[in-house]
């Protein structure tokens, strides 16, 4: 009792305090100074017609690296907790019922578009709303599809965490690759490759690159998580 | 200074729903006792403090930051709104993500051990 007590005195407290934030909340009527740097130079400096792609993966390369790392620490920590022995695995797949025939001729159907679907959205990144991140999630959700369909198929882990190893390791490349070309403070630097015409697929430098490779790595990466959870 | 919901309705909603996705979250993660209820809190507080980071950088009346046709990008800047928030907010779920992905694992691995997921069966760190 006395702890619900508290608990709604805290959160009683904390909304006050929401709602004097809400009450003198002024918003912005102009861009702040930074976002008017890249909204003015963002196309003509990087080439890149979606300015999120622009800060998300040159302005503020380095923070997407990380986010990579972040990612990947994850999913290998999933991986070694639900880490399975081989004859454990088996004894358990006997218990899984077959999926209805809707499912399976439905996947068949759906899961090359999904991973088509997937492909336009991080190839086109630097041209229209989506991204790596994105492409790589739709990626992941037509696996899902691919689990409810077949149950009892496993995905190659080998080719998985191959392709996902080669990816990380060529995203840190190119980044090292921008300051060989260009020089010091260019690190994940674009613009080693020429910028091209603006709003065409092949422009931008080398953001469509980078947005190929996380694409491939989280998209492998959340499909390695879900084949972990779904062996349990 | 004062309430500006007359003068920018969109941002305020935005901000209000934000804000109260906090409570409510804090709100689940404090009272209930199933672990995955705690997790789903703890995702409902991440989407809040998310579409309080949008609703900042949205300025009214203004358009996405995609400068794709040349009208756009003569006048962008009154046209588009800040594209740093947006950045940062995909940044935020896709760690988001990750930490969710590993709050589950480790419930699956707590579930093994005592085959419940009562948060008050696991005492050991509790003072």
């Amino acid at each position: 009792m006395i702890k619900r007590f508290f608990i709604a005195l805290s959160l009683i407290i904390l909304a006050g305090t929401f709602a004097k934030v809400v009450y003198n909340f002024v918003p912005n009527t102009e861009l702040t100074n930074v976002a008017k740097h890249y909204v003015q130079h963002g196309t003509q400096e990087l080439g890149a017609t979606n300015l999120v792609t622009a800060v998300v993966v040159t302005y503020r390369g380095l923070d997407t690296l990380g986010e990579v790392v972040v990612l990947f620490i994850s999913a290998a920590g999933v991986g070694l907790l639900l880490r399975r022995r081989k004859n454990d695995l088996v004894t358990k797949e006997e218990k899984r019922t077959e999926p209805s025939f809707l499912v399976q001729s439905v996947a068949e159907i759906l899961v090359p578009l999904i991973f088509m679907l997937g492909a336009y959205i991080f190839l086109n990144g630097h041209l229209t709303p989506g991204g790596g991140f994105q492409g790589g999630a739709v990626i992941a959700s037509g696996t899902m599809l691919l689990f409810l369909a077949a149950p009892y198929k496993h995905l190659n882990h080998g080719v998985l965490t191959a392709l996902e190893s080669i990816s990380g390791f060529a995203y840190v490349l190119i980044g090292i690759l921008g300051v060989t070309l260009l020089g010091a403070g260019h690190f994940i630097d674009n613009r080693f490759l020429p910028l091209g015409e603006l709003g065409t697929l092949l422009s931008a430098g080398a953001i469509p690159i980078i947005y190929i490779i996380i694409g491939l790595k989280v998209g492998t990466e959340l499909s390695v998580v879900l084949e972990d959870m779904r062996e349990e | 200074m004062g309430l500006y919901l007359n003068q920018y309705p969109l941002a305020s909603i935005v901000l209000i729903t934000g804000f109260m996705m906090i409570l409510i979250g804090l709100w689940g993660m404090l009272t209930k006792t199933n672990i995955i209820k705690i997790i789903i809190s703890i995702t409902v507080v991440e989407t809040g403090v998310n579409v309080i980071l949008v609703s900042i950088g949205y300025i009214q009346g203004r358009t996405a930051p995609i400068l794709d046709t040349a009208v756009l990008q003569i006048d962008a800047l009154s046209r588009v709104v800040d594209p740093i928030p947006s950045a940062l907010v995909l940044t935020s779920i896709v760690i988001g993500l990750g930490t969710t992905a590993l709050m589950l694992s480790y419930v699956i691995k707590m579930y093994r051990v005592r085959q419940s997921l009562n948060i008050e069966d696991f005492g050991v760190l509790k003072w």
